[in-house]
């Protein structure tokens, strides 16, 4: 059995969320506001929000992208704010300037639309994260399946999803510990491509489960 | 009757492991620890009747079960205290004021009498929604942690009104609101908490079929065809007119029946015209059941919305809507109007449908109709929506995360 020197210690997250005092009422008004926001609101309206609709696998991506579509019926706009994948940004700043700039790009292409009224507005909201330790600890990957079968979805997300951004690298915490901790470097790549697009929390921590499984009857 | 009621004994938080999972549970207990014999005082206007009574009645025995020490007080007056309360709550939503001046005066001298009643020195004090605004003169040197907690929509406010709270409001910490529709500029920070319901009360817990098809049976509605229901008041804004000519319209295409069932019309004069309104609509169709219910219709109202096939809710102006949370957490597609804190809980395509019409909501009907797969995913994922961001226990979670950002913890 690998035992890795420094234990994986589990943690939970709780999110309180703030009211900003910005919203936007067309499309030209999101760009802006998506220029004062502050990162709070960045990471509740994209990271977080991958947390509150993670049982939504098909073309949920995050608040923009379904406001866009459906209080301003804006497809193609959508789309592409969909296909900003949260995992390729380390930093929120950088998630940030790609949102701005896709919305501003729409809105240069098509000015028109960029001032129609949209259905009902944009509120800007902030997430604000308190950590909680669990008191979980795992040296060894049975020890690390056994806290995992009764972990949270908020502690799971908080692991799989918001790590990048704490981290500042293209993984998360359950991979940078199977790679640095044990050793286990296909288990590591292979959990970081687990998509947390078309999976829920739940299944995307199942399928973890069965990759630990796999490696542990090796 | 049902399959998972607690009976009459008091709930507690394991109760609500079969439906959050006990790592859910077990987590508001890691939250909690850091607060426990903390005190929390909850103070509003009363302690039966009213959704912030409901929510107090569990929040509170929850919160203390978690180990904290919370009291809940509730502000007294005599009946012109409580008319003019009740002036200030329609004036808040946008109505006009036509209390005299000195209605301030009255409001400000009970306030006093309740000042000298209550003891107001927990480390957390909330104080739900206008009526025990000004208790906020109790606190000395921004001692303790006061919260307003404002539960009905402040957006376009009386000027007189809010000019005469609003100065109460600003001397607290923050305050939270149940929709950012709802919040209004301020220089206190403002808290977004979604009104939640409780899965575990009569109108929510599972239910026995054999109850719901008796039930069904009672009102004479037939379980073999489609049931469209909306459960509401008799009330314009609600818009059951609407509802009847959207049914009317589906009906030209499937065989189906319409619920609406509500109260209120009794003692509400317009409430009686519009239900006189919706029956002149109806124009006696037998497959129209018009249920002027009750207020202990609780169980009632569970059992029509679980044996109904489609939940609407096609209100011209909402709160929040929690007739909604209910059909969605009973697993319901439902079809909506985009009003108020209705997007919040129905995202089109994925935990309902959203319809800005007559026409709008008889066509989402029909296509959910002929399409019972769909529904059935839109139920089933509305009722996600609801377990991740609806329930009393996301509020308690809520609550503890806000006490423990006010000591700093994040």
């Amino acid at each position: 059995m690998r035992t890795a020197d420094q234990p994986f210690q589990f943690v939970t997250a709780s999110y309180l969320t703030k009211i900003s005092n910005c919203k936007a009422s067309n499309l030209d008004e999101l760009a802006a506001g998506l220029e004062a926001c502050s990162d709070a609101s960045v990471f509740y309206h994209t990271f977080q929000s991958l947390s509150r609709h993670h049982f939504l696998t098909e073309g949920y991506s995050n608040d923009f992208a379904q406001w866009v579509m459906a209080s301003c019926n804006g497809h193609e706009l959508a789309e592409k704010l969909t296909s900003l994948d949260i995992r390729e940004y380390l930093s929120l700043g950088d998630l940030r300037n790609d949102l701005r700039r896709v919305i501003r790009e729409y809105c240069q292409a098509h000015p028109h639309g960029a001032l129609q009224p949209s259905y009902e507005p944009f509120y800007f909201l902030e997430s604000m994260e308190l950590t909680v330790p669990l008191g979980w600890e795992a040296r060894s990957l049975e020890e690390f399946r056994a806290c995992l079968e009764r972990l949270s979805n908020a502690s799971f997300h908080f692991h799989f999803i918001a790590s990048r951004l704490r981290l500042h690298l293209r993984t998360n915490d359950f991979s940078l510990w199977f790679q640095t901790g044990l050793g286990l470097e296909e288990l590591a790549q292979r959990t970081n491509r687990i998509d947390i697009y078309t999976n829920t929390l739940v299944n995307a921590r199942e399928i973890l489960r069965s990759f630990i499984d796999e490696e542990l009857s090796r | 009757m049902s399959s998972a009621s607690p009976g009459s004994r008091i709930l507690q938080l394991d109760d609500y492991e079969p439906l959050l999972g006990a790592t859910e549970v077990a987590e508001l207990r890691s939250l909690a620890s850091r607060l426990k014999g903390r005190t929390v005082q909850m103070v509003n206007s009363t302690s039966v009747g009213g959704g912030v009574a409901e929510i107090l009645n569990r929040l509170v025995p929850i919160l203390g079960e978690l180990g904290l020490a919370v009291r809940w007080d509730v502000v007294t007056g005599g009946d012109d205290f409580f008319e003019i309360t009740k002036a200030f709550h329609n004036a808040l939503h946008g109505g006009p004021y036509t209390k005299p001046p000195e209605s301030f005066a009255i409001f400000l001298a009970y306030t006093e009498q309740n000042l000298a009643r209550l003891s107001m020195d927990a480390e957390f004090t909330v104080i739900h929604d206008p009526q025990p605004a000004g208790l906020i003169k109790a606190r000395r040197n921004g001692s303790g942690h006061w919260i307003w907690r404002c539960h009905i929509d402040l957006s376009r406010p009386n000027p007189t009104v809010w000019g005469f709270l609003e100065p109460f409001v600003t001397r607290h910490d923050g305050a939270i609101f149940s929709s950012p529709e709802f919040s209004r500029q301020l220089p206190i920070a403002q808290y977004l908490f979604y009104p939640c319901i409780d899965p575990l009360s009569e109108k929510n817990l599972e239910l026995d079929s054999e109850f719901v098809e008796a039930t069904l049976e009672r009102f004479h509605i037939d379980s073999k065809r489609p049931i469209l229901t909306q459960v509401s008041r008799f009330d314009h804004l609600k818009d059951p007119v609407g509802v009847v000519r959207a049914y009317q319209s589906v009906k030209r295409y499937t065989d189906c029946q319409l619920v609406l069932a509500g109260g209120g019309a009794k003692d509400d004069p317009e409430g009686g015209a519009v239900l006189e309104e919706v029956r002149r609509v109806a124009a006696g169709d037998p497959d129209i059941h018009i249920l002027n219910l009750p207020p202990w219709s609780a169980l009632e109202i569970n059992a029509l919305q679980r044996g109904s096939t489609i939940i609407i809710q096609k209100s011209l102006r909402e709160g929040f809507g929690l007739t909604v949370t209910e059909g969605l957490w009973k697993k319901k597609p439902v079809v909506a109007s985009a009003v108020g804190g209705i997007p919040r809980q129905v995202i089109h395509k994925h935990t309902g449908m959203l319809a800005h019409s007559v026409e709008g909501t008889a066509y989402q009907i029909r296509f959910l109709l002929s399409n019972p797969l769909i529904a059935q995913r839109l139920g089933e994922l509305g009722h996600e929506h609801v377990r991740e961001n609806f329930l009393i226990t996301s509020n308690v979670k809520r609550y503890l995360t806000l006490f423990l950002r006010l000591l700093g913890h994040c």
